[in-house]
């Protein structure tokens, strides 16, 4: 079947559906040619003794045209697996091409050098996390726009937010000692808890010691401004003795405070002075609610660990 | 013989007038009484309140079985071992915070606010050499417990992705009407202190985890002498996020100033586990086709 130039001469002069006539010269767009361009030498089909590079599916071959299977144009082509190994396709290249014209195995290498490369590119794109242009739909974004003014309006964000706050400083989240709370509110919170507490039903012990305890408060509550100039133990009016043990502790706090306290003091009208942040144990608010009387009945206790439960709490 | 009956014109817009003036007239003389007869007897005012409450997106919410009603032993006892157990057992956050690659001023901005309301947050330059997927495993590996990732479009900030690690949930939000804290009429200033966090309407499993993942980003005790409040208020789905100072004037008054920034999300999909686009396992997510109902809410 050595009609080469037969099968040249046609294709060449008359007519050859893979040749694509450009202005630089014929290209060829046969699977199979080493090169793409379309010429005597490196056209497939008038070539018998022929070779190529070719992929599939990530896997590169080695495709010889063997003379004996000319007759049967699908089996004429013998495919070589090549190894991953760059070297050792090279290798087999050149060990399955021995005596095959120098620059058709010049190029079946250059070939696997370039399907070598684009497939490693290829990977390393696949590796690579893919953008997508998303449509921004407009109506949707409309009626988001909308209802989310609505949700905001009917949200009423600071009246639920500072109902929440009222709620945690009532319901003693942020502990009996509370380092956010100007100290009269705090008072005031806890006559009013008191005053609940009182119409509840008490025993008898209970209520005497309450009398008692009214009867010392009753001539201080009405100036809150002496309270705080006199000498902590004079006003002490609880009976046990763990009331005076805090109370000694107190003395030891208000030697340190007590110029930070008559700056304090000054600040109060403007309840929005900081309270400094040194403040550490804090031991005032403690005593003053104490002086007050009926509502001794309280529990000191160290930092609480309410904020936890808080946090929970939605 | 109705109005309409009346054939010269201006006689007729006479008489409407008339009308309506006369009407006017009725409805103030009515009001005036109900007043004084409410002054009089305030149960009468309450009885009407009682009586009178008008029908609302909010109570007119149709029947989910996700919301999870008072204190649900079930809930509670699956939520104590959730990915979260471990920050609400006591575990400190840690947050690294950056954008995605070749972000703009707005996003940067937007970031730095962010630094000023989340207590040591960490924020780290993206570069383009690492896939969020990279990332997120060098944060596991350096233990890391959240990875908040905003994504911008056009150079404005509009996506907010949030990873809690190291075993997820992966959130991701929508990110609309972001306010910074100086654009914020008489706000405040932001102090050092850990803020309070309030979370408000989160009544479902899913916003539970979403109420969750915000929390887990803060830390667990406040520092109260602050006087700051982060809210994030769920309402039909959109969270709100503020921030104040508060101060109790009385037992039955605050006042808030707001610190700022303030933005609203809107959650797109939650992710099962760590964020996976191709293969990962998504607890929710949103189409368009699920607003079908405005009595409908998820969060």
């Amino acid at each position: 079947m050595n009609n080469d130039g037969i099968i040249w001469e046609v294709l060449n002069n008359q007519f050859c559906s893979y040749k694509v006539k450009t202005d630089l010269g014929n290209l060829c767009r046969h699977q199979y040619n080493l090169t793409g361009r379309c010429n005597r030498k490196e056209c497939p089909l008038a070539n018998s003794r022929y070779a190529t590079v070719r992929e599939w599916g990530g896997r590169i071959y080695l495709c010889l045209k063997t003379a004996e299977r000319a007759h049967m144009p699908s089996k004429q082509w013998e495919r070589v697996e090549l190894p991953k190994n760059f070297a050792q396709a090279v290798a087999t290249i050149d060990a399955n091409m021995q005596f095959w014209p120098g620059w058709m195995i010049n190029t079946c290498k250059q070939r696997l050098t370039k399907i070598t490369q684009y497939l490693i590119r290829m990977r390393r794109l696949k590796l690579k996390s893919k953008h997508t242009l998303v449509p921004i739909k407009k109506k949707l974004e409309r009626r988001e726009r909308t209802r989310e003014a609505k949700a905001e309006a009917a949200a009423r964000l600071d009246q639920s937010i500072e109902k929440e706050l009222l709620e945690r400083l009532r319901s003693k989240a942020y502990g009996d000692q509370p380092l956010n709370v100007n100290e009269s509110v705090w008072k005031e919170i806890l006559e009013g808890e008191a005053l609940a507490a009182e119409s509840d039903a008490t025993t008898e012990d209970e209520l005497e010691e309450e009398e008692e305890l009214e009867d010392a408060a009753a001539g201080f509550v009405s100036d809150e401004s002496d309270i705080e100039d006199m000498p902590g133990p004079a006003y002490s009016s609880g009976p046990d003795e763990e009331d005076e043990d805090e109370d000694e502790e107190d003395e030891d706090g208000d030697e340190d405070d007590s110029a930070s306290d008559s700056d304090s003091d000054s600040d109060q009208p403007a309840a929005k002075s900081k309270r400094p942040a040194d403040a550490g144990a804090r031991p005032k608010p403690a005593k003053r609610a104490k002086k007050h009387g009926p509502r001794v009945e309280i529990e000191y206790e160290t930092e609480a660990a309410a904020p936890d439960a808080m946090l929970t709490n939605w | 013989m109705g109005l309409s009956d009346i054939k010269n014109k201006a006689k007729r817009g006479e008489l409407l007038a008339k009308q309506r003036v006369e009407a006017d007239k009725a409805k103030r003389q009515r009001r005036k009484e109900l007043k004084k007869a409410e002054a009089a007897n305030p149960e009468l005012r309450e009885a009407r309140l009682r009586e009178n409450v008008p029908a609302t997106q909010e109570n007119t919410r149709e029947y989910d079985e996700a919301v999870v009603a008072g204190e649900d032993a079930e809930v509670a006892q699956e939520e104590e071992d959730d990915e979260f157990a471990q920050y609400f057992g006591g575990q400190a956050p840690k947050v690294l915070v950056t954008t995605t690659p070749n972000a703009g001023r707005k996003t940067v901005g937007f970031v730095k606010e962010l630094m000023s309301v989340v207590p040591n947050l960490e924020y780290v330059k993206r570069g383009k050499k690492f896939e969020l997927q990279q990332i997120i495993q060098f944060c596991r590996g350096r233990e890391y417990t959240d990875l908040v990732v905003v994504s911008e479009d056009h150079g404005e900030p509009t996506h907010l992705t949030l990873v809690h690690l190291p075993e997820g949930p992966t959130a991701h939000f929508r990110l609309t009407r972001i306010k910074g804290g100086k654009e914020i009429a008489g706000h405040g200033r932001a102090t050092a202190h850990y803020p309070e966090l309030i979370l408000n309407r989160f009544s479902t499993r899913l916003g539970h985890t979403v109420g969750r993942m915000f929390a887990a980003l803060f830390p667990q005790v406040p520092e109260f002498q602050g006087r700051q409040a982060v809210t994030f208020h769920n309402q039909r789905d959109y969270i709100f996020f503020r921030r104040h100072r508060y101060v109790f004037r009385n037992s039955k008054r605050v006042d808030l100033q707001e610190i700022g920034p303030r933005f609203t999300l809107k959650l797109r999909w939650l992710q099962k586990g760590l964020y996976d686009p191709a293969s990962g396992e998504y607890e929710w997510i949103y189409k368009a086709d699920l607003e079908t109902s405005r009595r409908r809410v998820f969060l």
